[in-house]
């Protein structure tokens, strides 16, 4: 049971570089906030300040409507779920879980209860006797989990929890996160730079660049209405194509003198997005009325089964089209690059959405 | 690996144990020279095999008392070699973990001044300062003390640089971990930073009783008492060449008695004094 | 600057486990209070007592400068034994390290018994530098030592006692043994990190094993050679105190006299305090060039990694 609100929190460490510069996030109780954003953004800054590892320089974090700034992390009652694991190397798997507990001044079969039932909540049980080193990644995963479970803290903090497992089993730990999440109603901040990550398991999603908030919301909204090329560009694999446009605003000429056959929506915009699966491809000649018809070069096809990407040259740039199933075209074809113009993106000289 | 010829192979066990001959040749002779009797040892060459004297040697070393060195026990010169080479290893293992745990894990004003205070004392061996130190000993009536024999030589800055290596590379994210576990200070040392030490502290254990063992410089300065001796001090003031009454018997068991103690260390706890040993020193 | 600049903050900031203002200065302080009384102090003590002269009786002492350098270093008898210590510590490194690389060589080579053959080569460590000489003394002395009776019986006219050249290799011989076991052991870790696939490739490129150690095992182990040359040159010229003080005593005459052992004869049994000092200052001079040296090395060793 426990809200989090960050406003306007700011990192500035002692030799002046901001990390953080104003962020302000409202988490409703229950809810998973994933924050997003490339390495060096603050994500991970912003969760060490919602832990109690580091100071924060301005600004307040409050958990369950309580602000937190002056106490430490034993004291903020959360549990955190570290990217290399941080478990104990010469503790038992049984004693990492209990550590926590035996810190608080836990009764002894208390702590014995609460550690058994998480085991065998995470299929742990058989492992308890075992140290880390004894364990594959997926179990130290797991074993890590089962650290903040056991201690049934208000809120679970996830830096980048699984940035060191392979694929396969990323994607199975995603799911098993997430229904935990749920059926343990605890709220939680999840770290990740993986877009595809923050998307699956978001209920917020917060992107992050150069220490600010770039769009907060659930995850299709964000997906559906990037709010700034950077996000565009961030949310989306392959992440959306983006045309400049020049000459005097309004302006509907691309950086090559391509016209388009559409009139930007507003005057302000100088850039154009489409996603790569909001794009078909034509050989007719004349473009279809309403939509943005791009003469275009075929350099690659990537077949992948059940889609193909076409990775053209069109108006200077590179863009990538999707195609469901095998794709008609071939390296060195000319063609259309269509799309309709309700799934157009337009962006103005800061970058943000114009709508 | 390269396959190699049978002879290269044969050549290289030649070598080996031509060169484990002369290691252990002056060891070995030193243990046959202690089995025979004082008029065997003084009309060389000595045999290569140990004599019939070994218990008669012994037990008058270890019981008999030694006039040489103003009757004072053998039992009582390993007593204190004991103390002072398990003084100087704990002692010095103890105050280089707390100053490296400082170092690393907290951030104080004057940090690095501390750190390159300790540093700097690598450059500042007992030898090169010998008569001011010996003067501060008289001053502070640490002559013929066991702490005389100890303290000053356990303050230097071999133990604390590797203490400092090996917790810069504990992951900052097991401190945190802690951190959120509820664990202070005094309980991350205890649980988890002394722990995980456990092999650095085995390898100085090991090192630092040798070095504690094998002083001669500092015990030879600051003990005029033979009560207060080390075995090695004692050894030397047994020995006279040009004299012709050496016990030299009863000198080649002292020597033994005080060479197979270090020797056991170093052997029963190899593993970890070799890895210790390469890797503080790199 | 950026991110990388960030994520070094972050990585050092992470190091701020706990925000105690007294604790880290009660923690540091037995090893600081011992480092200032018995280092610092007597170190200070030494530099200012090598500019002062005392009058004979030891009643008053007078400031004099650079006046005990000067006559230190012009003193005859000190620049021998700077020639003695020369001498005796590069041919002390020289014969423990050439040993030490030549049983480490065989070592590798030997797949069988490396583990026996370690634990055997390894017992020198223990024994105490002042023991190793009384050994080797003993072994080795005119009157009942059984290696120098084979000498003579050999028609070698034998006496360290005596003769300068035979205590210096006895001194020699005795402080090369003791560190042979150091030196190998660094030695096998050196062989053990030159990568397999480096010798197979000279291999296929037709290089004879002979050939292979000079030109790809021992080029790749010369940063090991060379910090064990710098620590083998420190152990010469301290650690053997013992040694020189149990076997010679700095005689016959004066030919075996190191730097280490002039500074305790004249202060402890000379009673010539100033002389003293400078030969220490001197000395700690030494000493910081040869650590400067060794920390360089160990600098590069780091970035390398």
């Amino acid at each position: 049971m426990a809200t989090v609100d960050l406003k306007d929190v700011r990192k500035i460490y002692p030799s002046g570089v901001e990390a953080v510069k104003g962020v302000s996030i409202a988490i409703p109780d229950k809810e998973l906030c994933v924050l997003v954003g490339p390495s060096g953004c603050g994500k991970s800054t912003l969760l060490r300040m919602i832990a109690g590892l580091e100071t924060i320089s301005a600004g307040t974090v409050a958990i369950d409507g309580k602000v937190v700034n002056a106490i430490g992390p034993t004291e903020r009652d959360i549990a955190m779920v570290f990217q290399n694991y941080a478990l104990y190397p010469h503790m038992k798997v049984y004693d990492n879980m209990a550590y926590g507990l035996r810190n608080r001044g836990t009764p002894k079969d208390e702590i014995d209860s609460r550690v058994r039932s998480t085991a065998k909540v995470l299929e742990l049980s058989a492992l308890l006797d075992r140290r880390p080193r004894e364990l594959s990644g997926g179990q130290r995963q797991r074993v890590a989990m089962g650290r903040a479970i056991v201690r049934n803290p208000k809120v679970f903090l996830f830096d980048e929890p699984l940035s060191n497992l392979d694929a396969k089993l990323r994607g199975q730990m995603r799911i098993e996160i997430k229904n935990l999440q749920r059926s343990l109603g605890v709220t939680s901040v999840y770290v990740t730079h993986d877009q595809l990550e923050a998307m699956t398991l978001a209920d917020i999603l917060v992107v992050m660049n150069a220490g600010l908030v770039e769009q907060t919301g659930p995850p299709l909204d964000v997906y559906e209405k990037p709010a700034s090329t950077f996000v565009a560009s961030f949310i989306g694999a392959p992440p959306m194509n983006l045309l400049a446009l020049t000459g005097a605003s309004p302006s509907s000429v691309l950086a090559d003198g391509t016209v388009i056959g559409l009139a930007p929506r507003l005057g302000k915009a100088v850039t154009l997005g489409f996603r790569p699966e909001d794009a078909d491809i034509t050989f007719a000649a004349e473009a279809p009325a309403g939509a943005l018809a791009l003469p275009a070069t075929v350099e690659a096809v990537e077949p992948v089964g059940a889609e193909s990407f076409l990775h053209c040259v069109a108006a200077g740039s590179r863009i990538v089209v999707r195609v469901s199933g095998r794709a008609s075209a071939k390296p060195g074809d000319q063609l259309r690059v269509v799309a309709r113009s309700e799934k157009l993106h337009w962006f103005d000289q800061a970058g943000k959405r114009v709508d | 690996m390269i396959g190699q010829s049978p002879l290269r192979t044969f050549i290289a066990h030649a070598v080996l144990i031509l060169g484990i001959l002369i290691v252990a040749f002056p060891i070995y002779y030193t243990f046959v020279a202690s089995t025979h009797t004082l008029q065997t040892i003084l009309k060389p060459p000595l045999p290569l095999l140990p004599g019939d004297q070994l218990l008669n040697n012994y037990s008058e070393a270890l019981f008999g008392g030694i006039g040489r060195i103003g009757g004072v026990s053998v039992g009582r010169l390993l007593f204190n070699t004991t103390i002072m080479a398990l003084g100087v290893a704990v002692g010095k293992i103890f105050i280089s973990i707390l100053s490296a745990y400082a170092i690393v894990f907290f951030r104080f004003p004057l940090r690095m001044a501390f750190f390159w205070l300790i540093f700097i004392t690598l450059m500042l061996p007992v030898e090169v300062r010998i008569l001011p130190t010996y003067k501060v000993m008289v001053d502070l009536g640490m002559i013929d003390t066991y702490a005389g024999l100890i303290i000053p030589l356990i303050a230097s800055a071999t133990a604390t640089l590797l203490f400092r290596q090996f917790f810069m590379t504990i992951p900052g994210e097991l401190v945190e971990a802690a951190r959120v576990d509820g664990a202070g200070p005094w309980r991350f040392f205890f649980d988890i930073l002394v722990p995980l030490s456990r092999t650095n502290i085995a390898a100085l254990f090991v090192i630092l009783f040798i070095y504690g063992w094998t002083q001669y410089l500092w015990p030879l300065l600051v003990t005029n008492s033979n009560d207060m001796n080390t075995i090695v001090i004692a050894l030397r003031k047994m020995v006279s060449f040009a004299d012709a009454d050496t016990q030299w018997h009863l000198v080649m068991v002292t020597a033994m008695l005080a060479i197979v103690p270090p020797i056991l260390v170093v052997v029963l706890m190899q593993r970890w004094f070799v890895r210790g040993l390469v890797e503080s020193e790199k | 600057m950026g991110n990388a600049w960030i994520a070094r903050e972050i990585s050092l900031s992470a190091r701020i486990v706990f925000p105690n203002k007294i604790l880290p200065y009660l923690l540091v302080a037995p090893q600081l209070a011992i480092t200032l009384v018995f280092f610092y102090w007597p170190a200070g003590q030494a530099l200012y007592q090598s500019m002062l002269r005392q009058d004979p009786f030891g009643l008053k002492s007078r400031f004099v400068w650079f006046a005990n350098f000067r006559k230190v270093l012009a003193d005859p008898a000190y620049l021998n034994s700077i020639k003695v210590t020369v001498v005796f510590s590069l041919a002390t490194a020289i014969v423990a390290m050439v040993v030490a690389l030549l049983l480490a060589v065989m070592a590798e080579k030997a797949v069988r018994g490396k583990g026996l053959y370690r634990t055997l080569l390894i017992w020198p460590y223990a024994v105490a530098p002042a023991i190793a000489g009384m050994l080797w003394l003993f072994l080795f002395n005119p009157s009942i030592g059984s290696l120098a009776y084979l000498l003579r019986s050999l028609g070698i006219a034998w006496d360290p006692l005596l003769n300068g050249t035979h205590a210096m290799i006895l001194l020699v011989s005795a402080a090369a043994w003791k560190q042979i076991s150091y030196n190998f052991l660094f030695f096998v870790a050196g062989l053990q990190a030159v990568p397999k696939t480096l010798i197979e490739a000279a291999a296929m490129d037709g290089a004879g094993e002979t050939k292979r150690f000079w030109t790809i095992v021992f080029p790749l182990l010369a940063p090991t050679t060379f910090f064990l040359l710098v620590v083998n040159t420190v152990y010469a010229l301290f650690d053997t105190f013992g040694i020189v003080h149990a076997v010679t005593g700095g005689g016959p005459g004066k030919t075996t006299e190191t730097l280490v052992y002039k500074v305790y004869n004249d202060g402890f049994v000379n009673l010539i305090l100033g002389d003293s000092a400078a030969q220490s200052v001197i000395l700690m001079a030494i000493v910081i060039a040869l650590t400067a040296i060794q920390f360089r090395y160990v600098e590069r060793k780091v970035h390398y990694g």
